[in-house]
C-alpha cells in the first residue's frame, strides 16, 4: 500500500491552511460579539497571507512540477501562477468587503468563511489533473458562490440572482460531469494525461467522442460565461453583494479559463480539429452580444457583467489562434501568454472598477445605477481618477495594463493569421471604448444632487490603491509578468516523481 | 436472451440525462427542476459505474461517490436559496422571477 | 434450475399473479355480498376517532425542511466511511489518521449547525431567531 509522502502533502498545505481558518473563523464567529465582527476580515486576510506565503515556498523549490496524490495533484507554474491570482483577488475582495457588509447588516464569519473555501475549490481547479479533483474543486467554488451570491438575504434580488446563477450552475455542472464519465468511459482512468493518451489513439469524429467533448465544452463555456450560456452572468453580478460581483468576475472566472485550458488544451488537445470551429462562432457570438447589450444598460453592475462576458469573447479569440497552431509555434505561446495576462491583468482592473462602485454603498444609496456615479469627480476625486484609469485599462488604453494583454491576442491571431478575427475584436474594442466612456461621462461631467464627500474606508482605500498600482505597474513594466507567464507553456511530457528540492 | 452489457446501461443513462434536461428546461417549479438536475447527476453515477465494471478499476466508483456527495451538498444549498427567495416572495414558480432582466 | 437468469423469476412473478387475483377476489366479493348502509359518521375519514380539522395541503414550518436537509447533508457524508471501513486493515494508522480528520470536520460542520440554534426544537429555537 503507497503511503502518501511528506512532500505530497506540502504541496497542498496552501489548501489545507486554507480550510483551517475557514473553519475557524467559522466557530471563532459564533462566539464573538457583533461589534468585533471585523475580526473575521483580519482573519481571512491573514489565511490569505499564510497561504501566499506557502505557494510561495512550493514556487522557490519547484522544479519543473510536481505531482502528487496517486496523480491527482499537478503543482506546476500554470498552477502556481493561478494560485497567486486567486489569492490576490479573495485579499482585495477582503478588503474590500469589510465596511459594505456592515451596511448591509449582514456581519457573518460565514462569509469570510465561504470565500476562502471557494479559493480552495479554485486552487483545486488549477493544479487537479484528475478529472476528480477538478469537478470536487468545481463543485466547492460553485456552492460557496452561491451562496455568497445570495448573501443578502432580505434583499429580493439578491435571492433572485442566487436561484438562477443556482439554477443554471447546477445544471452545467451535471452535463460537465456526464461528458467528463464517458471520457472515462473512454480512457478507463480519470486522470487527464491517461484521458490524452486514449484520445491520441482514437478518430476524433467519432460520434461518442463528439458527444463526450460537447457535454463537456458546455459546461465549461457555462462556467466561464460564453455565448449562448451566459444569461446568468447579468443577473448574478446585477443581483449580488457588489464585492462578491467583483470576485466572481475576476475569480471564478479564472478558476473556470484555468479548467478550460487544462482539459481542452493538455487533455483534449487531439480534438482540436472538432471544437476549434465551434470555439470561433462562440467567441464571434460572445463578443457581438455582449458589446451591444453592454450598450444599452443603465445599472453599473450589469453593464460590467455584459463587458466582462465581452472580455471572455476576447480570450477566446486567443484560444482559436492556439487551437489552430502548432504547440511550440510563436501563435501557440503567444496565444497562451494572452490569455494568462489577460487573466491577470483583468483581475486588477476589473477588481478595482467594482471596488470603486462598491464604495458607493451607503446607508441611503444602493449606488449600482449609473446616475450614483453622476459627479463622482467632486466627491471623490482620487476614487474618480482611478476609476477612469481603470476603464481606460478595461477598454485596452496603453499605457494601463489591459492594452498589453489585448497585444497579446492580437499578436497570436495574426501571427496564425486570422487577420479577420483580428479585425473584428478591434472593432470591437473602439465599440467598448464607447460604454466604458458613458461611465466616465457622468462620473466627470455630469451634475449630481449629492455634493457632500464620499466616505471611503481604509480597507477600501487599500483595495482601490493596490489594484490600481497593479493595473500602472502592469501596464508600464510588464517584463517580469510575461516571463512568470511564459514559465507555465504547458507540456505533455510526463511530469517527474514527485519531489521536491527540499 | 441478450446478456446484459455496458450498452445496456449506457442507454438507461443516456435517457435519464435526456429526461433531466427535458425536465429543467420545461418544468416550471423550482423544486421540479431542482429534481431534474438531480436526475443529471445520477445519469453521470450510471455512466461510471458501468464504466467502472466495464474497466475492472475502481476509480469511476470513486468518482460516483464523490458526485453523490455533490449532489446531497448542492441540494441543501440550493434548498436553503430557495427558502430565503420563498420567505421574501411566496412563490416557487420560475416565471415569476422576473426583477432582473435586461 | 432454468439457466436463463429471467426465468429463474418466473416463480416470484407466479406469486405475484396469484396474490392480486387472490385479493381483488376477496375485495369483489364482499362488496357484491355485503350490505351498504352509509351514514355522516361512517363516511368520516377516521370512523371512531376525532373529527378532521382543516385541509391536508397544510404549510410545514420550515424547520422541517431544516432538519431534513442537515439529515441528507449527515447522511451522505457518511457514505464515505464505507470504502473506508473495506480497506482499513491494509491502510494502517494513516488511513485511520486521514478519517479522523474527515470526521473532525464534518463535527465542526455539526457544532456549528448545534450553535446555530437548528437542532433546537421548540419555543427556545424561536427566541434565537435568525436561522
Amino acid at each position: 500500500m503507497k503511503v502518501i509522502s511528506l512532500t505530497e502533502y506540502k504541496l497542498m498545505l496552501p489548501m489545507l491552511e486554507l480550510v483551517i481558518f475557514a473553519l475557524g473563523i467559522l466557530l471563532i464567529d459564533l462566539i464573538i460579539p457583533r461589534d468585533w465582527k471585523w475580526l473575521n476580515a483580519v482573519g481571512a486576510f491573514v489565511g490569505l497571507f499564510f497561504a501566499a506565503v506557502c505557494v510561495w515556498q512550493i514556487q522557490a523549490t519547484l522544479p519543473g512540477g510536481a505531482v502528487g496524490f496517486s496523480g491527482a495533484l499537478l503543482v506546476d507554474h500554470f498552477a502556481v501562477f493561478f494560485w497567486y491570482l486567486f489569492l490576490a483577488a479573495a485579499g482585495i475582495t477582503v478588503l474590500m468587503s469589510e465596511r459594505y457588509l456592515d451596511l448591509e447588516d449582514e456581519h457573518s464569519g460565514e462569509y469570510y468563511a465561504l470565500l476562502l473555501l471557494s479559493v480552495v475549490g479554485m486552487m483545486c481547479m488549477a493544479a487537479g489533473i484528475d478529472v476528480v479533483l477538478i469537478f470536487i474543486g468545481l463543485e466547492l467554488m460553485a456552492i460557496s458562490t452561491y451562496v455568497l451570491v445570495g448573501f443578502l438575504r432580505r434583499e429580493r434580488r439578491s435571492n433572485e440572482a442566487a436561484i438562477k446563477y443556482f439554477l443554471l450552475g447546477a445544471f452545467s455542472s451535471g452535463i460537465f460531469a456526464y461528458g467528463l464519465s464517458i471520457f472515462y468511459g473512454l480512457a478507463g482512468s480519470t486522470n487527464l494525461q491517461e484521458i490524452h493518451r486514449s484520445i491520441l489513439a482514437q478518430n476524433p469524429r467519432h460520434p461518442v467522442i463528439v458527444i463526450a467533448l460537447l457535454t463537456t465544452m458546455t459546461g465549461l463555456f457555462f462556467k466561464i460565461a460564453a455565448v449562448p450560456f451566459h444569461q446568468w452572468a447579468p443577473d448574478a453580478y446585477e443581483g449580488a453583494p457588489t464585492s462578491i460581483s467583483g470576485f466572481m468576475s475576476v475569480a471564478v472566472k479564472a478558476a473556470a479559463w484555468a479548467m478550460l485550458l487544462r482539459i481542452l488544451i493538455f487533455a483534449l488537445f487531439p480534438l482540436r480539429s472538432v471544437y476549434v470551429p465551434i470555439v470561433v462562432f462562440v467567441a464571434i457570438a460572445t463578443m457581438t452580444l455582449a458589446n451591444f447589450a453592454a450598450l444599452s444598460q443603465t445599472n453599473t453592475k450589469r453593464l460590467l457583467a455584459y463587458s466582462s462576458i465581452a472580455h471572455v469573447g476576447y480570450m477566446l479569440l486567443a484560444f482559436v489562434a492556439m487551437g489552430t497552431s502548432e504547440p511550440g509555434s510563436p501563435a501557440f505561446s503567444d496565444g497562451f501568454k494572452g490569455i494568462l495576462i489577460y487573466l491577470l491583468v483583468y483581475t486588477f482592473m476589473n477588481l478595482g472598477a467594482f471596488a470603486v462602485i462598491t464604495s458607493l454603498r451607503q446607508r441611503q444609496v444602493i449606488g449600482d445605477e449609473l446616475e450614483d456615479m453622476a459627479g463622482l469627480y467632486h466627491r471623490a476625486p482620487v476614487e474618480a481618477v482611478l476609476m477612469l484609469l481603470f476603464l481606460l485599462s478595461l477598454a485596452g488604453i496603453p499605457p494601463a495594463a489591459g492594452f498589453l494583454g489585448k497585444y497579446y491576442i492580437f499578436l497570436s491571431l495574426v501571427e496564425s493569421r486570422h487577420y479577420g478575427l483580428a479585425a473584428l475584436g478591434v472593432i470591437y474594442s473602439l465599440l467598448g471604448l464607447y460604454y466604458y466612456l458613458k461611465i466616465a461621462n457622468a462620473m466627470l461631467i455630469r451634475e449630481s444632487k449629492e455634493t457632500k464627500p464620499l466616505f471611503v474606508s481604509i480597507g477600501m482605500r487599500c483595495a482601490v490603491g493596490v489594484t490600481a498600482l497593479a493595473t500602472i505597474v502592469i501596464g508600464i513594466y510588464p517584463e517580469p509578468f510575461i516571463q512568470g507567464v511564459s514559465r507555465s507553456l504547458p507540456t505533455w511530457a510526463k511530469p517527474t516523481a514527485p519531489t521536491l528540492r527540499q | 436472451m441478450v446478456p446484459i452489457s455496458t450498452l445496456h446501461y449506457l442507454i438507461v443513462a443516456a435517457a435519464l440525462f435526456v429526461l433531466g434536461v427535458v425536465g429543467v428546461l420545461t418544468r416550471r417549479n423550482l423544486v421540479v427542476i431542482l429534481m431534474s438536475i438531480e436526475l443529471i447527476l445520477n445519469a453521470v453515477n450510471l455512466n461510471l459505474v458501468a464504466f467502472s465494471r466495464m474497466w475492472g478499476n475502481l476509480h469511476g466508483q470513486v468518482f460516483s461517490i464523490f458526485i453523490t456527495a455533490d449532489a446531497a451538498a448542492e441540494a441543501a444549498a440550493g434548498l436553503g436559496i430557495l427558502i430565503a427567495f420563498f420567505r421574501n416572495k411566496e412563490t416557487v414558480n420560475v416565471d415569476e422571477i422576473d426583477l432582473l432582466k435586461w | 434450475m432454468p439457466d436463463n437468469y429471467f426465468a429463474r423469476y418466473l416463480p416470484l412473478l407466479m406469486h405475484f399473479g396469484i396474490a392480486t387475483v387472490l385479493a381483488s377476489i376477496i375485495v369483489t366479493l364482499s362488496y357484491l355480498v355485503g350490505q351498504h348502509k352509509p351514514n355522516i359518521a361512517k363516511m368520516s375519514p377516521y370512523e371512531c376517532g376525532v373529527q378532521p380539522i382543516g385541509d391536508t395541503r397544510g404549510r410545514f414550518s420550515v424547520k422541517f425542511y431544516l432538519v431534513a436537509m442537515l439529515f441528507i447533508l449527515f447522511d451522505v457524508e457518511a457514505v464515505f466511511l464505507y470504502p473506508w471501513a473495506v480497506i482499513l486493515r491494509e491502510l494502517k494508522m494513516f488511513g485511520f489518521w486521514e478519517m479522523m480528520v474527515y470526521i473532525a470536520i464534518v463535527l465542526v460542520g455539526l457544532f456549528y449547525v448545534w450553535k446555530k440554534g437548528v437542532l433546537d426544537w421548540g419555543l427556545i429555537a424561536g427566541k434565537r431567531g435568525d436561522i
